[in-house]
């Protein structure tokens, strides 16, 4: 069975139909991207896998469970962990905050244990500084730790923004255009850091991205969509060289 | 430049980041437990006021300056917690027990509130706690029984143990339980903002959207800063009782929470510190202007009494300013003071340049 299952999966805002129809199946280990042009529906779908929006019509199901009736803060616990094309970090924290907030969903003591600060609220501050501090070393963010967010050059966001959501430990992460607006060396180091996050911890990746050199390098299958239409699923190389995809990349059919 | 050298993880979870500021706390606190010993009857009532506004001021700190809801009823938490520590009071309850429930009914009261209000935010959220307010103001007339109605009521005197802690009979009591009560909050304070909790709230107050998808349940986060905002104010508020002594539902008035709001907004948003550095402006600057309009008076002959609105311009004008010119406040403006003297002479005049930028939650909205 397959870890994210996405089911004819639709939305309509009034008479706009930003995704229509798409379903796909993303296989435990993988790197699975999604392509195409802009205004497709990617982030959509990204939004709609993590309920930030509810679907028209179709079924998300994640490791067995149907995620559909879920609210967005219960999708986290689950093992589901989301960057955000628009950096969305907590700017006024520092960098070091910002992955401690991405362990919320492990947190566990209340809010009367957390100011009274009991022993129990140290140790498990311990430990969760520990795995954070494993995805700062992962990360090369070590120069970073104490910086604020608001100070930080938008490369060091980006990875920053990465860094919080595998903090929340999850099976599945969500990157959304993890390589946009970075120079060519930092999207390098992306495509290295999701090599290792599928061999080393064992990830699997879902990931919109407009880049594809770092697609095909990353991705074990790619579906492209346009007009919130699926076009084409397969390897990097069958899509890329599919004609509907050439298609809508290019505006018009393509004289070979 | 002072450098901390780290060697674990405890460094940064304590409170303080080393012995030195450790040691600045304990000082402090040990000069305003001596207060009484060194200043006169006047200043120190004036100093328990002062205690008072920053207890208040916390409690709408948690909700303004850490978890980004504005609110301008925060007078009638103040009134709830007052009439709620003097009702239980008349029917026989100590101060020591009704005291704690002023602070947990206030609270509750907050987070009850708080489950439909926190759908609103920004100036909605703004206008719905100021219907509140009118709502709680007419409620505490129509009470007549509990709360005297406009007459108003007298605060019993406390006693613990036995030990009278009247505010005009033995002030050096009275202010010394409210130090104790604002050091308590304050550390239950300090201990909430470097917890899951504090770390919660902040997530909020930066970006919704990103807090929902880190697992956090932002109805929830939003109704528990109320409640814990609502019980400081309500505790906050039974001591103004105590320290007023006979009030009724004017004391409580919208100027309060604007007050309130200026308490946090000058001191400056998101520091524990500006809720202190707030209060301590707020209830000094009337007296200041007493002064003034005294020194005045004998240099010139000029009555500045005729000018009935002069407060009210000079804070008007001093937080234009602050919003103009220092929108961290009092204590942004210290910390940037800190650094200068610290950087001596590296310092920069654009380093803390404000780079523009939207709140995202409002860009997401």
């Amino acid at each position: 069975m397959s870890l994210l299952e996405v089911e004819d999966l639709a939305i309509h805002f009034g008479g706009v139909k930003a995704v229509d129809g798409v379903s796909f199946a993303v296989e435990a280990g993988e790197v699975f991207s999604i392509i195409g042009p802009n205004g497709a529906g990617k982030s959509t779908i990204f939004n709609l896998i993590s309920r930030l929006y509810k679907p028209t019509r179709g079924k998300i199901m994640f490791d067995g469970r149907d995620i559909t009736p879920l609210q967005a803060h219960e999708i986290a616990p689950l093992g589901l962990a989301r960057t955000f094309q628009n950096i969305e970090l907590f700017d006024h924290s520092t960098v070091l905050d910002n992955l401690l907030m991405g362990r919320h969903t492990h947190r566990s003591t209340n809010w009367v244990q957390d100011m009274l600060f009991v022993p129990a609220v140290r140790r498990a501050e311990r430990a969760h500084r520990r795995k954070v501090e494993d995805v700062i070393e992962f990360l090369e963010l070590e120069a970073y730790r104490d910086k604020l967010i608001a100070g930080l050059p938008y490369g060091v966001r980006k990875v920053v923004e990465i860094g919080r959501a595998l903090a929340v430990g999850p099976k599945l992460i969500l990157l959304d255009e993890p390589a946009s607006g970075l120079s060519v060396e930092e999207s390098q180091e992306v495509a290295y850091w999701i090599e290792d996050m599928r061999r080393d911890m064992g990830l699997t990746v879902l990931m919109v991205e407009h880049d594809m050199s770092l697609v095909t390098q990353v991705s074990d299958r790619v579906l492209a969509v346009a007009n919130g239409q699926p076009l084409a699923q397969g390897s990097p190389a069958e899509v890329q060289s599919d004609p509907r995809v050439m298609a809508a990349y290019l505006g018009t059919e393509v004289y070979t | 430049m002072k450098v901390i050298f780290k060697t674990s993880y405890d460094n940064d979870i304590d409170l303080h980041e080393d012995g030195w500021a450790r040691g600045r706390i304990a000082l402090l606190v040990v000069v305003m437990a001596a207060l009484p010993f060194l200043v006169g009857e006047y200043y120190l009532a004036e100093a328990a006021n002062t205690l008072i506004w920053s207890l208040a001021g916390m409690g709408l700190m948690v909700l303004v300056g850490h978890t980004g809801q504005a609110s301008l009823g925060h007078a009638a938490f103040l009134a709830i917690g007052a009439y709620t520590d003097v009702a239980l009071m008349n029917i026989g309850v100590p101060w020591i027990i009704s005291f704690p429930l002023a602070g947990l009914a206030t609270g509750l009261f907050g987070a009850l509130v708080a489950i439909p209000a926190v759908r609103m935010s920004g100036i909605y959220l703004a206008i719905a706690t100021l219907a509140l307010f009118v709502i709680v103001e007419e409620m505490v007339i129509l009470l007549e029984p509990i709360t005297g109605g406009v007459g108003g009521l007298m605060a019993p005197s406390i006693e613990i143990f036995g030990v009278n802690f009247d505010r005009y009979t033995n002030l050096n009591n009275f202010y010394w339980l409210c130090l104790a009560v604002v050091v308590a909050v304050t550390w239950l304070y300090a201990n909430l903002l470097r917890s899951p909790t504090g770390r919660s709230f902040l997530a909020v107050r930066d970006s919704e959207v990103s807090a929902r998808a880190l697992g956090i349940n932002i109805t929830r986060t939003r109704a528990l800063a109320f409640g814990l905002s609502c019980g400081m104010t309500g505790l906050a508020g039974s001591l103004l009782g105590h320290y007023i002594a006979y009030f009724n539902y004017e004391l409580f008035s919208v100027f309060i929470s604007i007050n309130l709001l200026l308490v946090v907004t000058i001191g400056g948003l998101g520091f524990i510190q500006g809720a202190f550095m707030g209060a301590i402006l707020i209830t000094a600057v009337p007296q200041l202007i007493a002064i003034l309009r005294g020194t005045v008076n004998d240099l010139t002959g000029i009555d500045l009494s005729v000018l009935p609105g002069l407060d009210t311009l000079i804070f008007s004008a001093i937080l234009i300013g602050f919003i103009i010119y220092e929108p961290a406040g009092l204590w942004g403006r210290w910390l940037k003071t800190r650094v200068w003297f610290q950087l001596f002479p590296l310092a920069r005049r654009d380093m803390f340049r404000r780079q523009k930028s939207y709140l995202k939650t409002e860009r997401q909205r």
